[in-house]
């Protein structure tokens, strides 16, 4: 089944990575800007990952016929420090034209401090200035209750459209806040940490699968970045028709990204033909 | 039962006879590695505020009410609200430590 991953750090894996997605059905995927598990010493270190993330490897995805798009940001792992932050902010514009470009993330918290916090309002207040979609991480483990409650009333504090904003890495604690409020929301499926393909099922039951999107998150630690075909068996095991499955893994990103006009499915991919089926 | 948006396709019995041995496993997983822990002998892990909470999350699974997932989660979660004044430590670790004696 065709599918598209709303979030895979693809800086961090090998093309045999790329083939497996692509023989899984993968056709478009879509890479936030994050941590590399190390801090960058300089704005220039960003601008330089900016270069690969809109440059390089959209045209390492095409050889296998995956559209690649992104979003930009000075992820909240590295949002502690304000005086790096404002010069990532100060070049991050002068990217956003590029054609792969969605919006700005994946910006967010980490530990829930006041720099990280003054960080991602930076971030929100530049992307409502260039009219950009917004991509958004939450915490980890026992951070993400306080953390997703911190961002969700931030975010209200702004006139924006909780439409074009999807706040990423939702558990069974934090998926009621973020979709009562009109948000997006994905659940990313780890084998370790966050959510197993069982358990988005579950959520995806008790919620239904309006504005819920999955995705591998594959980055440079464990993880899978075919984790999404796994969730179409599992949903299959668990006796869930294909059209329904669609929803989820195509219908849903190719809706909240086809917000940005430069989103666009490979020919024949569209939501129509999707309708059609 | 809990209402749901998307009603199971599968009944009970039959998510019980396609899911029960996994989850058994799972079970024996969780009991050995308390019993490893055990057999370790130090006290110090016995009060180690991650498995405090792991004791009160196991509790959680014992009771026969829905929504046991989301209390697990809210057990090892922060439940303060303020954002910390500097940034202490890179990662999360798993269980916030209402007993304050981090090790
Ligand atoms: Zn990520």
């Amino acid at each position: 089944m065709e599918y598209i991953d709303l979030h895979a750090h693809m800086v961090s894996r090998t093309t045999d990575d790329y083939v497996q997605m692509a023989m899984t059905g993968c056709v478009a995927l879509t890479e936030p800007a994050f941590w590399p598990g190390w801090d960058r010493s300089s704005a220039d270190g960003f601008e330089d990952y900016f270069r690969q993330i809109t440059d390089f490897e959209p045209k390492r995805a095409a050889q296998y016929g995956i559209r690649h798009y992104t979003w930009l940001c000075l992820n909240p792992k590295e949002g502690e420090d304000r005086a790096l932050a404002r010069e990532v902010l100060r070049r991050i514009p002068r990217y956003l034209d590029r054609p792969n470009v969605l919006g700005i993330g994946e910006i967010g918290l980490n530990r829930v401090t006041r720099n990280e916090l003054a960080t991602f309002r930076d971030h929100v207040e530049l992307a409502l200035e260039h009219d950009q979609l917004i991509h958004i991480h939450t915490p980890h483990l026992e951070d993400k209750h306080k953390g997703t409650r911190v961002i969700v009333e931030t975010l209200l504090e702004y006139e924006l459209d909780p439409g074009r904003v999807l706040i990423d890495h939702a558990e069974e604690h934090t998926l009621e806040m973020i979709l009562g409020n009109g948000f997006w929301t994905g659940l990313t499926l780890y084998p370790q940490t966050k959510v197993s393909p069982e358990r988005a099922i579950d959520m995806l039951e008790m919620h239904g699968t309006d504005r819920i999107c999955v995705a591998s998150a594959c980055d440079w630690g464990p993880s899978v970045p075919v984790a999404v075909p796994q969730f179409i068996l599992a949903m299959r095991r668990r006796g869930h028709p294909d059209a329904l499955i669609r929803r989820v893994v195509f219908e849903n990103p190719a809706e909240f990204l086809g917000q940005s006009p430069k989103f666009q499915l490979p020919e024949g991919r569209g939501m129509l033909a999707g309708a059609a089926a | 039962m809990t209402p749901c948006a998307l009603p199971s396709p599968r009944t009970g019995v039959e998510l019980v006879d396609e899911y029960f041995i996994e989850n058994r496993t799972r079970l024996l997983e969780v009991a050995a590695y308390l019993d490893r822990v055990d057999r370790a002998g130090d006290a110090g892990a016995g009060r180690d505020f991650r498995m405090r909470a792991f004791r009160e999350a196991l509790a959680v699974l014992a009771q026969d009410a829905p929504g046991r997932t989301e209390r697990v989660q809210m057990v090892f979660s922060d439940p303060t609200t303020e954002p910390l004044p500097a940034l202490d430590q890179k990662s999360a670790r798993g269980a916030y430590d209402r007993w304050n004696e981090a090790v």
